[in-house]
C-alpha cells in the first residue's frame, strides 16, 4: 500500500485515505486554442515508466488537494509537495535528482 | 477424444513453453513443419513413455531483416502475425517479445470472453473474436479450452436494468445474441447467489449463452505454434529499446539482440504502448494502471457460467481446477510494477460476499496483477501512425483477451492492405475528432 505524507496536515496517509488526481501541473486549453493543444490537455497524459508528478487528494483526513513526485516502476516516492506551485519546488527536484540523476519530466529536470 | 487431445496440447505446451524461455536453438531452416496433435498421436508417444514430443515452436537467433516484425508476443501480436501469414501469406515475419510469450496480460487475465457491447464497431469486432474463439481449437489444433458456458451480467440498481435492457437491444440490431433475463432464471442459472443483498438486490440480468471463458496460455501458444509452423520467428528474451526511422518511414529496430530491419512495423505491447511511441516519435492517449485479479482455494463444482456484478465491480467464475476466479477493477495511479495496493482485493471480495455468501468461507489462494493500457473512451486503438509503415494496437485496458482473434485479424488487414472495416472506428484520431467509442458502461468494470 502507498503511503504519502499530507504536505498539509502532515499525516502519514496510507492510500485508503487518499483519492488519486492523475498528471500535475496539467496547462489549461479552452477557447482559443489550437486542436493540437486541446487533444494534448484532454487526451495525452504523461505515462512515464520512472519519475511521475502527480496530485493526491487527502480524501479522508484534511480533504486538500496535493502533488506527488513517485516513480511509477519501482511505487517509491520522493516527496509530497502543496497544490499551489506550478512546478515542483526545488527540495522536491533535488530529491528526485538524488536518487534518479538525470531525470526529466514533461519541461521540468 | 478431446480429453486426450486436451491432454496432449496443454501438457506439450507447459512443458515445451517452459523450455522455450531460457533455450536459445538456431534456426536449422527446414525444422518449421509441425506435427499434428490428435489422439493417434498422444497413444503413438505414449508406447514411446512421450519422450517423442517436439517443441511446439522454435526458438530461433534473429535474422538480419523481416519483411514485418510485430513487438509483443501477447495475444493481439501473436493473432495479428498469424493472420498476417494465414489470410494474407506474409510469412516473413518475426514477432519480437522482452520476456516469455503470453507472460504479459495475455497469461493474466481472468478469461472472460463476451461481445455484448453498446457501440457497433465495439460489437463488430469482439463478436468477430468471440466466433473465432468458437472453432479455434480446431483452426489452430490446439486446444484452447474455449468453454462457451454463458457469460451474465448483473443488475442491481434501477439505472442497470434500463442500460442492460439498451444493450440487449443494441445487440439485437447488430446481430448479437444475448437477452435479459429475469431475477428467477439468474437464480436457477446460478444457485449459489443471492438475489436479496440488502444494499444491492439482483433485478435482473444481461445473458449471454455463447459467452465463456478460454485457457489464456493456450491462447498464446496455439498461435505460436502455428507462426512457428508457416517459419515466423518467435523470438523471445529480446527487448525493443529503439524505433529506426529515415525520412518519416520506419526502417527497423534496435533490441537487446541487435538491430533488426524491417519493412513494416507492428507495436502490440499493451501497458508499455507508450514507451514504444515514444521511441517511434509520437504520443498516444493511453495510461498504464495495475489491474489485479485473484483465485480462491479449489473446490467442487459450484457455478458453470460467469457472473459480472458492475455495479460493485466484482466478477467471477469458476476454474476448471474448481478455483473461484474473482476480479475487479484497476487501481487508481499510474503503475508499471504488476503487482496492486491490497485493498483493491479487499474491496472486490467485499462487495462480492453479500451476493455470494459462501466464498466469505474460502482461502484465498493467489493473487497478481498486469499493468492495462487505458484509453479515454475505454476503446481500442488499432490504427496506423504518424511514422510511416508503423501500425499500432493497443488501449486494449481490462478488456482484450476476448477480442484477441478479432484484433488480429483486423490489425492484420490493415498491416497487410492498409484499410480494415473493422478496425476503421478504432483509429488514432478518433480523440482528435471527437468520435468516440463509449464503452465505459459496457466495459463498467474490469474483465
Ligand atoms: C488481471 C487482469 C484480468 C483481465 N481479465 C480479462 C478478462 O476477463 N477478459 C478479457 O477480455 N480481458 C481481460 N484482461 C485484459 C487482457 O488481459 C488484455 O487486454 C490482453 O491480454 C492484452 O493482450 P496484448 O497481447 O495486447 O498484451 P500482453 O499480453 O500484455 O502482451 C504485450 C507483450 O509485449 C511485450 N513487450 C512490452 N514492451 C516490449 C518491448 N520493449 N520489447 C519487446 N516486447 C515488449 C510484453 O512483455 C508482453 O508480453 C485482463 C487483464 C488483467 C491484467
Ligand atoms: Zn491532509
Amino acid at each position: 500500500m502507498l503511503i504519502l505524507t499530507c504536505p498539509y496536515c502532515g499525516v502519514e496517509a496510507d492510500e485508503t485515505e487518499l483519492a488519486a488526481g492523475g498528471e500535475a501541473h496539467l496547462k489549461r486549453f479552452g477557447p482559443g486554442s489550437s486542436d493540437e493543444e486541446l487533444h494534448g490537455y484532454l487526451f495525452t497524459r504523461e505515462n512515464p515508466k520512472g519519475v511521475h508528478l502527480e496530485r493526491w487528494r487527502h480524501a479522508s483526513g484534511c480533504g486538500k488537494w496535493f502533488h506527488a513526485a513517485r516513480c511509477t516502476a519501482t511505487l517509491e516516492v520522493f516527496g509530497t509537495y502543496k497544490a499551489q506551485v506550478s512546478g515542483p519546488p526545488q527540495e522536491i527536484r533535488d530529491a528526485i535528482s538524488a536518487k534518479r540523476p538525470g531525470w526529466s519530466w514533461r519541461e521540468f529536470s | 477424444m478431446s480429453q486426450s487431445r486436451n491432454i496432449a496440447a496443454v501438457r506439450d505446451g507447459a512443458m515445451l513453453g517452459g523450455h522455450g524461455i531460457s533455450a536459445t536453438k538456431s534456426r536449422t531452416g527446414s525444422d518449421s513443419h509441425m506435427k499434428h496433435y490428435s489422439a493417434f498421436a498422444v497413444a503413438r508417444e505414449a508406447l514411446r513413455y512421450h519422450t517423442g514430443w517436439e517443441r511446439a515452436w522454435r526458438s530461433p537467433e534473429p535474422k538480419k531483416r523481416y519483411d514485418v516484425v510485430i513487438v509483443g508476443a501477447g495475444g493481439h501480436g501473436l493473432a495479428t502475425a498469424y493472420y498476417l501469414g494465414k489470410n494474407y501469406g506474409i510469412q516473413n515475419v518475426a514477432v519480437i517479445e522482452k520476456g516469455w510469450l503470453g507472460g504479459g496480460n495475455t497469461g493474466r487475465n481472468t478469461t472472460i470472453i463476451r461481445s455484448n457491447y453498446l457501440q457497433d464497431p465495439s460489437a463488430a469486432i469482439y463478436e468477430k473474436a468471440r466466433s473465432l474463439y468458437e472453432t479455434m481449437s480446431q483452426d489452430l489444433n490446439y486446444n484452447v479450452m474455449f468453454s462457451p458456458r454463458g457469460v451474465m451480467m448483473l443488475a442491481q440498481t434501477q439505472h442497470e436494468i434500463r442500460g442492460y435492457k439498451r444493450t440487449a437491444h443494441a445487440n439485437a440490431l447488430q446481430g448479437v445474441k444475448t437477452e435479459w433475463i429475469s431475477p428467477e432464471r439468474v437464480k436457477e442459472l446460478v444457485p449459489i447467489i443471492n438475489l436479496h443483498g440488502p444494499r444491492y438486490p439482483v433485478l435482473g440480468a444481461l445473458w449471454q449463452e455463447r459467452g465463456g471463458t478460454a485457457r489464456h496460455d493456450a491462447v498464446a501458444w496455439g498461435y505460436a505454434r502455428a507462426c512457428s509452423a508457416m517459419g515466423m520467428d518467435i523470438i523471445q528474451q529480446c527487448e525493443v529499446t529503439g524505433v529506426r526511422r529515415e525520412g518519416g518511414q520506419v526502417v527497423g529496430v534496435d533490441t537487446t539482440k541487435g538491430s533488426i530491419d524491417c519493412g513494416k512495423l507492428g507495436v502490440v505491447v499493451a501497458g508499455h504502448s507508450g514507451q514504444l511511441a515514444e521511441m517511434a516519435g509520437f504520443r498516444l492517449p493511453v495510461e498504464a494502471l495495475a489491474l489485479q485479479a485473484l483465485v480462491s482455494e479449489p473446490i467442487k463444482p459450484c457455478m458453470d457460467v460467469v457472473v459480472m456484478a458492475n455495479t460493485v465491480h466484482g466478477y467471477m467464475s469458476q476454474s476448471d481446477k474448481g478455483e473461484m476466479v474473482i476480479g475487479g477493477g484497476t487501481d487508481g495511479f499510474n503503475n508499471f510494477t504488476q503487482r496492486g495496493s491490497f485493498h483493491h482485493i479487499e474491496e472486490t471480495v467485499r462487495a462480492l460476499v453479500e451476493t455470494f455468501p459462501m466464498i466469505s468461507r474460502l482461502k484465498m489462494l493467489r493473487q497478481w496483477g498486469g499493468i492495462v493500457d487505458m484509453t479515454g473512451d475505454r476503446s481500442p486503438i488499432i490504427s496506423k501512425t504518424p511514422l510511416g509503415g508503423c501500425f499500432i494496437n493497443c488501449g486494449w485496458g481490462t478488456g482484450g483477451f476476448k477480442a484477441i482473434p478479432g484484433s488480429g485479424w483486423a490489425m492484420a488487414q490493415l498491416m497487410a492492405t492498409g484499410h480494415s472495416p473493422l478496425a476503421e472506428a478504432f483509429s488514432l484520431d478518433r480523440f482528435k475528432e471527437g468520435r468516440f467509442i463509449d464503452e465505459s458502461v459496457a466495459a463498467g468494470v474490469a474483465h
